[in-house]
């Protein structure tokens, strides 16, 4: 890390709103760990799924706008976003504008052409490549020990790969690595990558209660105290809709749904206002509270083994 | 089972209309049925995956135009990245679902009265507004019991504004929106 990290920010728009707390804490972490975020000046929408459902001529010139206006900042090495949706639509629009026919049709669009320039990465990328778990251990100033998680990445971090080129497209392992540097344990979780509903939320929230309550149902079959996640509309499914999909299903989950920057933050000693827990509908105060104890229990439980070998 | 005559029925022009938009090619599907198994919205799909690849393939226009799935999709890539003939499924349904539009489907009501509350959103503010394209959505379907639950849970964290984030320049963004309706009357 002999390079200053500096880089392109796009925020996106849930951020602004229902996903406050993944901004908040994802801004205080890059601050933390040594990236420079500069925010793309007046970035817009990307168009999220909506746009490319309608046309992706549309789609690729709302993220096209954000891919221009950040190719016009000095000195930054890449575009991040904390958000999957848009990191998405921003990759995906590279990528097909890197055909010079699409491309024309697209910046037909646009007030200034995008030229292609600068690689995007999730700030998830960006943290597990350029900083890595472990020149984040030792910055650990309190080990989440005890804490055991479901890591949940969601469907479009990594797929389709040929696109998303970052981590496995079946079993990612970046977030699991990066918890365990914490201190934390990265329990079994086979649907690491699979849908949780998406926006269908608000117009089939049917279709949500099912998809999301077998990823927290699976996350407390495998042993997970919580849920940690790096998708805002996943978490938002899996926490706020948590009483939504505990009636639908006949459950009674009373699970925390962290963003992985949260739990960042918290073990490089940040307050849990400062990466806003109180802003999780599931609260995971009791929980982190419990943690002290279970690792002590933890620790006794190492020690007794070795103390028989010892006297033996 | 469903047989359909496909000298009277096979729409040829549909086929390579949909490979001419998504880039794929249709014919390399072999009915291996991969995308259907990872696909988590068979459950509530009328037609599968698998079964929507064999449609095309076979250039049933109206079958396919008028079903559910095609609005259902999350595009998830779930389908795309397991298909071993590297066949880009997930695009094809979403070019699938523009000629929907463009003809003037919607089957699922709800799920296109989301995007384009959403849509219209964007075009006027420039970034997404959650409180109001809900309230957009609740006024173009009279769901007013849409998440009620949910607002004594995230009014009080202080989540959600009740007025939009604009761009510095929405006409920026509402410009681009006016170009692209542009382009689609040539």
């Amino acid at each position: 890390m002999s390079q200053k990290l500096r880089y392109a920010y796009y925020p996106g728009c849930s951020g602004q709103g229902t996903s406050k707390e993944y901004e908040q804490s994802t801004r205080a972490v890059c601050e933390a760990l040594g990236m420079e975020l500069v925010d793309i000046p007046d970035w817009s929408c990307c168009g999220s799924s909506p746009a490319h459902t309608v046309d992706h001529r549309l789609s690729s010139a709302l993220s096209g706008r954000n891919l221009a206006l950040a190719e016009r900042l000095e000195g930054v090495s890449a575009i991040l976003t904390p958000c999957p949706s848009c990191l998405t639509n921003l990759k995906v629009s590279a990528h097909k504008m890197k055909d010079p026919e699409f491309a024309a049709e697209v910046n037909a669009l646009l007030d200034f052409p995008v030229r292609n320039t600068l690689p995007v990465k999730s700030i998830l990328q960006a943290i597990y490549e350029d900083v890595g778990p472990d020149a984040l251990r030792p910055k650990a100033v309190r080990l989440l020990t005890g804490l055991k998680l479901a890591p949940y990445y969601g469907c479009i971090m990594n797929r389709p790969p040929h696109i998303m080129e970052f981590d496995d497209h079946e079993n990612p392992i970046a977030m699991d690595q990066l918890m365990e540097a914490i201190g934390a344990e990265a329990v079994t979780f086979p649907l690491k990558v699979e849908c949780c509903g998406a926006s269908f939320g608000v117009a089939r929230r049917d279709i949500v209660q099912k998809l999301s309550g077998k990823l927290l149902d699976t996350a407390a079959s495998n042993g997970a105290d919580a849920v940690v996640t790096a998708c805002p509309l996943c978490q938002m499914n899996l926490d706020l809709r948590q009483d939504q999909i505990n009636v639908a299903n006949n459950t009674s989950h009373n699970m925390p749904v962290f963003y992985y920057t949260q739990l960042i933050g918290l073990a490089l000693g940040m307050t849990p206002s400062q990466v806003g827990l109180e802003k999780l509908e599931v609260s995971p105060m009791a929980l982190l509270e419990s943690l002290p104890a279970r690792a002590e229990a933890q620790a006794q439980a190492a020690k007794k083994p070795a103390s028989k070998g010892a006297q033996s | 089972m469903n047989v359909i005559a496909l000298s009277h029925s096979q729409d040829r022009d549909f086929i390579a209309q949909v490979e001419k938009e998504s880039g794929q090619n249709v014919s390399l599907c072999y009915q291996c049925g991969n995308c259907t198994a990872g696909c988590p919205y068979t459950f509530v799909y009328d037609i599968p995956v698998h079964q929507m690849m064999r449609l095309l393939q076979a250039g049933q226009k109206e079958a396919l135009l008028s079903c559910r799935s095609v609005w259902l999709c999350a595009t998830c890539q779930s389908c795309t990245t397991r298909c071993p003939n590297n066949i880009d499924v997930a695009h094809i349904v979403d070019v699938l679902r523009h000629m929907a539009r463009r003809e003037g489907y919607s089957t699922e009501y709800g799920v296109k009265s989301f995007v384009d509350s959403f849509l219209e959103s964007v075009e006027k503010n420039g970034r997404a507004f959650e409180m109001g394209l809900l309230l957009r959505f609740i006024g173009k379907t009279g769901r007013f019991w849409t998440d009620v639950d949910l607002a004594p849970k995230i009014l009080p964290k202080g989540k959600l504004s009740p007025l939009p984030h604009k761009v510095k320049n929405p006409e920026a963004i509402a410009k681009i929106f006016e170009r692209f309706r542009q382009e689609c009357q040539k």
